[in-house]
């Protein structure tokens, strides 16, 4: 038998690298070409209540600043940039409730641009922590008037200091909803090789739900795309805006969606606590909410017979809201 | 007669008021009075249990009444009881 051709087969070094290529980390020159891609995970034991229906959570607290916000920050950032709208000595501004802040704050100190936040005297503390950790200047909004209060407090001081501030404002920057068109969306039609149903996540900016909505509509129009807004205006699931209370974001586009789903403070906590307890995800309130709607939905089709395959966002970890300990009691907002 | 600082998206019960006087010896008396001025404003605080819910905080001056004595804790009548959202919205 002749000898195969000594090129047709890779020698003992090249078969070792090979094996070592698909198993090793990715090497980046940035902290934020690591935005974006994250895994999904099914959740087998929450989807046992809705038979015949998959529920699928993509895992954005993977993405390195931990939260679904870094993909708005990155693509806001970057356009700014583009655009030249952040001149040598000027800051970037923009008011949060926290992930985006954060994000703003990882993306900002990886390419070079100061960044200033206003948030709400009440938002967590581990978030003005992180922040902070970061080298972000935070100027604090009053705790009575939550993100809307926020909103307004950035909107005054970009008029009053236009030289030393640009303010993107996420609330109207397309490139929020424009990141989640790019990115999210294909992501959940590739993982899913184009099998998803349904796609079901909460507003905040509404920025996650509108971009990749439109994209997946655009991929499948069968596709049935639905938002989950808090019950009432007063609510606990940081992060989610109730819009019949609120300013109501220039990005939102109501005519992406196909139906909303009105969540209590107390399903979208106590699906946290399930997620933790029984999938091994520790995530926070907002992803709790998120998988309660998508549950929500799953039942909806098991009734009725039918199948389906629903995803969700998980938009970031539980430990960014630890509350304060007992012997913190003197705790400054 | 103490002052009770009512947050945006209670606002609505107040007639859009920020501030309001309610008389009342302790939280719960104020809570009781504030529903008594302003109906439907308590289970928006309270559940069904009368308890405070979890995502809300109320402060006498600025103390978070969990680490005083909750819903006992007393009230002097030029205090200032601020409810608060656990959270900031979106």
């Amino acid at each position: 038998m002749a000898e195969p051709a000594e090129d047709t087969i890779p020698s003992a070094r090249e078969q070792v690298m090979a094996s070592l290529r698909a198993k090793r980390a990715v090497c980046v020159d940035s902290i934020t070409e690591l935005i974006g891609n994250t895994p999904l995970v099914r959740l087998r034991h929450i989807e046992a209540e809705c038979p015949g229906v998959e529920l699928w959570a993509k895992c954005e607290f993977c993405n390195p600043a931990g939260s679904v916000k870094d993909r708005a920050a990155l693509f806001i950032i970057r356009k700014a940039l583009a655009n030249g709208d952040i001149r040598p000595g000027m800051r970037l501004l923009d008011s949060t409730s926290g992930n985006t802040g954060i994000a703003y704050a990882m993306v900002g100190a990886a390419l070079g641009v100061p960044v200033t936040l206003v948030m709400p005297e009440n938002v967590t503390v581990p978030r003005k922590q992180v922040t902070t950790a970061y080298g972000v200047e935070i100027i604090y909004s009053s705790p009575m008037e939550g993100s809307d209060g926020a909103i307004v407090l950035a909107r005054e001081l970009a008029e009053q200091h236009p030289d030393l501030y640009f303010y993107p404002d996420q609330y109207s920057n397309d490139a929020n909803p424009g990141a989640h068109y790019a990115t999210t969306a294909p992501e959940i039609w590739e993982q899913t090789s184009g099998k998803i149903t349904h796609f079901v996540t909460g507003i905040g900016t509404s920025g996650t739900v509108v971009g990749t909505s439109r994209r997946l509509h655009e991929l499948n129009p069968a596709i049935r795309c639905v938002a989950i807004q808090p019950d009432d205006a007063m609510h606990g699931l940081e992060g989610m805006k109730h819009l019949p209370s609120s300013l109501v974001p220039q990005i939102y586009d109501e005519s992406v969606l196909d139906d909303t789903i009105w969540m209590s403070t107390d399903d979208g906590w106590d699906m946290s606590d399930r997620l933790a307890e029984e999938e091994g995800l520790f995530v926070g309130h907002s992803s709790g909410a998120n998988v309660a709607g998508a549950l929500k939905l799953g039942r909806q089709l098991a009734e009725k017979g039918e199948r389906g395959l629903i995803v969700t966002i998980l938009c970031d970890r539980g430990d960014r809201y630890f509350a304060p300990l007992k012997w913190e009691k003197h705790y400054v907002w | 007669m103490p002052t009770v600082r009512i947050p945006t998206p209670l606002r609505k019960f107040t007639q859009g008021n920020e501030e309001v006087s309610i008389s009342g010896a302790n939280v719960g008396e104020i809570l009781t009075n504030l529903e008594a001025a302003h109906p439907g404003i308590r289970e928006r605080i309270c559940d069904d249990k009368g308890k405070v819910r979890r995502f809300v905080n109320i402060f006498v001056g600025d103390e978070d009444i969990r680490f005083l004595k909750n819903l006992e804790t007393e009230v002097a009548d030029n205090d200032e009881i601020s409810i608060i959202p656990a959270i900031a919205g979106g």
